[in-house]
């Protein structure tokens, strides 16, 4: 893959830039809003972003996609949130199909690769997290024994994101059981599970209620077949699977919440431009502006972070740190914005017509989703400041 | 048929524009430029015109400084097949543009140049006329629909008192109005693409074209703040403030 010199990069994302912001046009906040109050799912949105090639950027060029790199995903995610468009409903149909291009065989890459890049396939929920295992994965008690040409799954997952919408799933189970691996790392197994045939025939999925509109749900598997073939990489070596994943999809994250950022600073400053109060506008006031000059500065910054480690990754350099700092800084920064944006618009700022509450909500999450900031002080503790590993 | 579609890089529509501290124009550093909206909807009839089989090829040309490359690129995304830059640093005016523009018609031989009918930055509504007293040939300007018919073209025009219909033998010269369509957006793979299409650099001097200003810009600045109106209790005060007051009647 040539990326070409950064300079060309940054003018071609000026360009997805603008492409993104008028299919988002097309979207108002109107439609995001109705959906939320509906708990409705962004299809019509979500289709267009897939035909006009956005979703599949990352997909290589030989199987339909185009071939770009994080940074470019990057852009395309951050666009998209700074628009008030909601980035989680489509994200991972970007970075689930990682998984099977480095780890599948190229029969399975065949297979799915060409129909996600047309659109004809979703991807876009991972199956990890069980209600008693959150960040201790190695811990997760899903099964999956091998019976013949299949693999029967018995066990439930938590907080899957977009499930009921998508038409495939990266599943993480046990193939052997914990105390039987000589590490705990071993001994998971990562399954293509088809959502299609699966719900009804030992799947059973169950939407949660939640403070958001993430389409998260409960999966119940009772005995369920998956066909030995949609094994995905190695038995036994499915934590690489997930692991290698994560990187990319903290760094696109991050990339989101500076999109909101944007977007609660682009809302904040025209409010506090046009609001009059005491026969002056509100942002003549240092009270107002302070506050939004300082979470500008921060987003910045946190922006920087989340280029260098996508650029990082995109030149194969290791960028564990980097993306973790990156999800961590970008997300507090979007958090600190929202509330600059909430502290701006008064009272009206709890008037859902505003959307302000919505997004609000949304960018809060990802202090805790798809990591923890007390998981991110950890890594950097221990990874980079050579700190005792604190559990 | 091909079709010939100028284009011109003009600030965003959505920024606000600024006045520089020295009044010698609008500020542009660190703004966000783009396509002129109404050279937008020409590249989208031009692409349509391409698709539908009646345009054979589309060439997207633009006059001005080297970043206006950024801005043809960005009609090659949607769908044009070539590019053109005649590069300069000289400010430019319709004429020269129009000069310029009548150079690559007298090289390329389009049947059709189809372009906006302003620019948002200058309003000057001018370089398609003068293209086509240039070039002597037929022109519809303001054009809200645009039907090719042989070698004959039915333009509606979008006029003061309402619409008007007229028929033009081709090559003829069209500036679109705002509703004739509504641009797409490129796709990424579009995107892609666009950067592999072939884009021709050249200068007015290749094209003999003396582009010197003959307008001297002497001062730039905002337009007068509105001053609060006053209220009337009687059309009698009305008419009497109007006469003695604004001295309008």
């Amino acid at each position: 893959m040539t990326l070409g010199n950064l300079d060309e990069r940054r003018e071609a994302i000026t360009e997805i830039r603008s492409a993104v912001a008028a299919l988002c046009a097309g979207y108002g906040e109107d439609y995001w809003r109705r959906l939320d109050a509906d708990k409705g799912y962004p299809t019509e949105f979500v289709t267009e972003m897939t035909e006009a090639g956005f979703l599949t950027a990352l997909i290589p060029e030989g199987y339909g996609g185009s071939g770009l790199g994080l940074f470019e995903a990057c852009a395309i995610l951050e666009e998209i949130s700074r628009r008030g468009a909601h980035a989680g409903a489509c994200h991972a149909q970007m970075y689930v199909m990682g998984s099977v291009l480095r780890h599948g065989s190229d029969e399975q890459k065949q297979a799915y690769l060409p129909k996600i890049a047309r659109g004809e396939l979703r991807l876009q929920s991972f199956g990890v997290t069980e209600p008693t295992t959150g960040t201790d994965t190695t811990s997760l008690k899903t099964m999956a024994r091998r019976d013949g040409d299949v693999y029967r799954i018995n066990g439930q997952k938590v907080w899957i994101s977009r499930v009921e919408h998508s038409d495939l799933m990266v599943l993480l189970a046990r193939t052997t059981p914990r105390e039987d691996c000589k590490k705990k790392t071993e001994g998971l197994s990562a399954f293509i599970v088809d959502l299609r045939h699966a719900k009804g025939n030992g799947l059973t999925i169950q939407p949660i209620d939640a403070m958001i509109n993430h389409h998260a749900c409960e999966l119940f598997f009772d005995d369920l077949q998956v066909p030995a073939e949609n094994l995905l990489g190695e038995e036994g070596k499915g934590f690489r699977v997930i692991l290698d994943g994560m990187n990319a999809e903290r760094i696109l994250i991050a990339s989101e919440c500076i999109g909101d950022a944007r977007y609660f600073l682009d809302k904040a400053t025209a409010y506090a431009r046009e609001r009059e109060v005491f026969g002056r506008p509100i942002g003549a006031n240092q009270g107002i502006q302070f506050p939004l000059a300082k979470c500008y500065a921060e987003m910045e910054a946190a922006a920087l972070m989340v280029e260098r480690a996508a650029l990082l990754f995109d030149a194969k350099v290791s960028c564990g740190a980097e993306a973790n700092m990156a999800k961590m800084l970008a997300a507090e920064a979007s958090w600190k914005a929202g509330d600059a944006a909430m502290q701006t618009h008064g009272g009206f700022a709890f008037s859902r017509e505003y959307n302000i509450e919505r997004k609000f909500r949304e960018t809060r999450l990802y202090q805790i989703a798809p990591i923890s900031t007390n998981l991110i002080l950890s890594y950097i503790a221990e990874h980079v400041l050579e700190l005792p590993r604190s559990f | 048929m091909k079709v010939l579609v100028p284009i011109k890089r003009v600030i965003d529509a959505n920024v606000k524009v600024r006045v520089k501290a020295d009044e010698s124009g609008v500020e542009l550093t660190n703004v966000k430029m783009a396509m002129n909206p109404f050279c937008e909807i020409a590249v989208e009839e031009a692409v349509r015109l391409k698709e539908a089989g009646t345009a054979s090829e589309v060439i997207v040309v633009s006059a001005g400084i080297a970043q206006s490359q950024e801005t043809l690129r960005t009609g090659l995304a949607m769908g044009a097949d070539r590019a053109i830059l005649i590069q300069t640093d000289v400010p430019l005016e319709p004429l020269a543009v129009a000069k310029l523009l009548k150079a690559v018609a007298d090289k390329e031989e389009p049947g059709l140049l189809l372009l906006g009918k302003q620019a948002i930055d200058g309003d000057n509504n001018q370089t398609a006329q003068m293209i086509s007293a240039l070039l002597g040939w037929s022109q519809a300007t303001f054009a809200s629909k645009v039907a090719i018919d042989g070698d004959k073209l039915n333009v509606t025009r979008e006029v003061d008192g309402g619409l008007e219909n007229i028929n033009l033998n081709m090559p003829a010269v069209v500036s679109v109005d705002l509703r004739l369509n509504e641009p797409r957006y490129a796709s990424l793979p579009n995107i892609m693409k666009a950067k592999k299409k072939p884009l021709e650099s050249l200068t007015p001097e290749d094209l003999g074209v003396d582009v010197t200003p003959r307008v001297e810009t002497v001062k730039v600045c905002e337009p007068p703040a509105r001053k609060a109106g006053v209220k009337v209790a009687s059309v009698a005060e009305l008419v009497d403030k109007l006469k003695n007051e604004a001295k309008v009647i």
